[in-house]
């Protein structure tokens, strides 16, 4: 199963959760599949278009979706998806 | 003997480790000598990036910050010491930097970084290191070295994570390396980003970054090795994961893409959607509030009120007034507990929290008997009791 990595900042929405496994064949599917597990992540990971937030990178391997097929890009049950968000630092 | 007129002795000697690394060697050296570096923000990351600079022998480094030194900077800004707490940060920083290292030339800027100031002040400036703490900043600094064409080395952490890159690499070619728009175009809305009861960072991580940030800078100036670009080094400290992921030049970025839409300096705090001052006090003029002396009063008269605690258990266990606790995102849910018969008073670490749930509490269910603590416990610690822990 293709393992999807949560980020520090975004593990409050998944109950600390900091992976999941998905046997999705693409990119979006594994994500619905992530947030239909934690319905409070999202609102994080989506905005109301329902396309992904411009903070949140998403990562195949080493490579920027953005670069391969956005959310059709294919993945295996090797696969490492991270999630990567903008951090700032300590202030809000 | 033939002697090199660019170095003094004393600085041969000192650079020495550098000058014996054989690809680096006294033209390396020349370069930093020659450099001119602006760090920005003398923090947490800014305390290992001048200190390790400064050591190296960076000709000019010029120093930003608007803040003071506090004792809570003290558990990761390691370039001050406890007699520092109250003096202006970038004096304290060039104070100690000079004593490291007389050979540099030190500029400092008691000021914060905005709008209007920002390209007079890194136009002058051969690379930029942001040691920043927010959203805003983070956009000024990056549309800033955009527009003036300087290559800037990015550091940022959060708890336990930090991630590291160099944009707006400068080939001489003319081309550039992909900058912070190509990576995130927009930053998140106020609403999602981790609030101040969610900050926090473990001590020695700036001090990670911050080190891995002044080894770019000096691979940037000296032409030594490869620099971090188009590739950000993730850092997850707790699990100890390391990752290098890859990102490209975005050819809708506003400030460098096909089409810019972005030829000058905007409004950052707006841009991050922070909310004005008028619109703060709108905000704040539908929620009574209750200053810390009446709250004394209150509780000295005996007179029967409730107090509400919004902020987390963790800052409860720093320092709280005795109310019940009933964390923000908990209040609609534990509404029942909160009286509607008498004065209730609720409160977080500055007001700003308490403000949430008191709108949020009115809209859902119509309560009229809740007042704000104006300046949370925060304003209360400074007017009322110095026994009480700020953070």
């Amino acid at each position: 199963m293709a393992k999807i990595t949560i980020p520090t900042p975004l593990r409050k929405f998944t109950d600390q959760e900091k992976t999941f496994e998905s046997n999705a064949e693409n990119v979006d599917t594994a994500l619905r599949e992530l947030v239909e597990k934690h319905p409070k992540l999202k609102s994080q990971l989506f905005n109301d278009e329902d396309d992904l937030r411009s903070f949140i990178k998403v990562f195949v391997g080493d490579e920027d979706i953005k670069d391969l097929n956005e959310g059709e890009t294919a993945i295996k049950k090797e696969t490492t998806v991270s999630i990567v968000p903008a951090i700032a630092g300590g202030k809000s | 003997m033939k002697k090199d007129d660019f170095f003094s002795k004393e600085e041969l000697e000192r650079y020495s480790r550098h000058l014996i690394i054989p690809e680096f060697n006294i033209d390396g050296q020349k370069k930093l000598k020659s450099a001119k570096v602006l760090v920005v923000g003398t923090g947490g990351l800014g305390a290992p990036l001048l200190q390790y600079l400064t050591a190296a022998g960076v000709g000019t480094i010029g120093v930003v910050d608007f803040d003071v030194v506090e004792d809570s900077n003290l558990q990761r800004q390691v370039l001050f010491s406890t007699d520092d707490v109250g003096k202006p940060k970038t004096e304290a920083a060039v104070e100690r930097m000079k004593g490291l290292n007389p050979h540099i030339e030190f500029k400092i800027y008691n000021t914060q970084l905005n709008s209007s100031n920002a390209l007079d002040i890194i136009k002058e400036y051969d690379i930029v290191a942001d040691g920043t703490d927010n959203f805003p900043t983070r956009y000024l600094v990056n549309d800033a070295c955009v527009l003036l064409n300087k290559p800037y080395v990015y550091a940022s952490i959060f708890r336990f994570d930090g991630q590291l890159t160099v944009f707006n690499y400068q080939y001489e070619d003319g081309t550039t390396g992909p900058n912070y728009r190509d990576l995130y175009s927009e930053p998140p809305p106020p609403g999602l980003v981790p609030s101040c009861a969610e900050g926090g960072v473990i001590g020695v991580l700036p001090g990670i970054l911050g080190s891995l940030q002044a080894n770019e800078v000096i691979k940037v100036l000296s032409g030594v090795g490869d620099p971090l670009i188009g590739r950000m080094f993730s850092f997850d400290t707790l699990g100890f994961e390391t990752r290098i992921f890859k990102f490209k030049k975005d050819p809708k970025n506003p400030i460098s893409g096909e089409n810019p839409t972005i030829h000058e300096l905007i409004d950052y705090e707006h841009f991050c959607g922070i909310p004005q001052q008028e619109e703060e006090d709108a905000k704040q003029e539908s929620v009574k509030e209750l200053s810390a002396k009446e709250l004394k009063e209150l509780k000295e008269n005996g007179e029967d009120f409730q107090l509400i605690d919004v902020r987390e258990e963790f800052e409860y266990r720093i320092s709280n007034l005795g109310g019940e606790l009933i964390p923000l995102n908990n209040v609609l849910d534990e509404a029942g507990k909160i009286a509607k018969d008498k004065k209730v008073v609720v409160h977080c670490r500055t007001g700003a929290r308490s403000g949430d749930a008191i709108r949020a509490l009115k809209e859902k269910f119509g309560y009229d008997n809740l007042y704000n603590l104006k300046g949370g416990i925060l304003e209360y610690a400074d007017e009322i009791d110095d026994s009480l822990a700020k953070y």
